[in-house]
């Protein structure tokens, strides 16, 4: 079974290098935490993108194992990330991450 | 020259554009509603590539957990028209141009490192039912499934940990 797909692994990695250095500029220009983490899930789906488009390629199911083990990674880091999040926000009673700068408790 | 052909370049425009949306947005839901369906292409290009089972996860547990976790802390942070008036005056005009230097920087480096691959090919979309996907993952990669699943009891008990005592504070006041 195929889905009737032709196109050139590199065009998949161009869209993956494209996502992923979106995500990167969120992250530079980004000040305020919640849109940091955002763009970071941006990054990591980027990756998985082109794990399983390496996968696809030779039609192997190691692409999409690689994929679900980034969703682990992903979905522990945000929870432990969103935690420290709402902690932050009640401390400094702001997202501003340059706060964060003197890290003393 | 076919349906599939033409579906791939449209979710991958649509991905890109909601991606630079989501990013650059003053308001938190609104760039997470962006992000949604930054995932949603995502997944259709996954069905593309041959990789159903992908697909429905990248739907199940990004767009509907992690998402819904992202709203969740969203609302209970409570950002309303203050927080977008602040956003306002945290991205200056300007602030921007050195980080799209880099990444357009990044961008060569990295386009320059693909085309130089000998093993481009094209990508034919022979789907990898989910059967054989969970065949390999718990026989080749078992000791990488305890692993996550180890990874995902720690940060359990750390998400309990530092949301307890904001909770118990509150219940305080």
């Amino acid at each position: 079974m195929t889905t009737a797909l032709s196109i050139p692994l590199e065009h998949v990695f161009f869209l993956a290098i494209i996502l992923f250095l979106i995500g990167a500029f969120g992250v530079l220009i980004r000040r305020n935490i919640i849109f940091m983490l955002l763009s970071l899930e941006i990054m990591m789906n980027a990756c998985g993108l082109a794990f399983v488009a390496a996968g696809a390629r030779w039609a192997e199911p190691d692409g999409q194992i690689m994929f679900m083990f980034i969703l682990a990674l992903a979905a522990a880091e945000v929870a432990v990330a969103l935690g420290l999040v709402v902690q932050f926000a009640r401390r400094f009673e702001t997202l501003d991450i340059d706060r964060a700068e003197e890290l003393n408790g | 020259m076919n349906l599939s052909f033409f579906l791939f370049y449209i979710s991958a425009a649509v991905a890109i554009t909601t991606a630079i949306m989501a990013v650059t947005r003053k308001n938190a839901s609104h760039a997470l509603i962006y992000l949604v369906v930054t995932l949603l292409s995502i997944a259709v290009i996954f069905f593309l590539l041959g990789a159903p089972f992908a697909a429905a996860l990248e739907i199940v547990i990004y767009a509907g957990a992690i998402v819904v976790l992202f709203l969740f802390v969203v609302m209970m942070l409570n950002l309303g028209r203050s927080s977008v008036a602040r956003e306002s005056q945290w991205l200056r005009p300007g602030m921007w141009v050195l980080p799209a230097i880099l990444s357009g920087v990044l961008f060569i480096v990295f386009g320059y490192t693909v085309l130089q691959t000998e093993n481009s090919a094209m990508i034919e979309g022979q789907v990898v039912p989910p059967k054989e996907v969970g065949t390999v993952l718990f026989h080749e990669y078992l000791l990488g499934v305890e692993l996550a699943g180890v990874l995902l009891l720690a940060a359990l008990v750390g998400a309990f940990h530092l949301g307890r005592r904001y909770l118990e504070e509150r219940r305080e006041n």
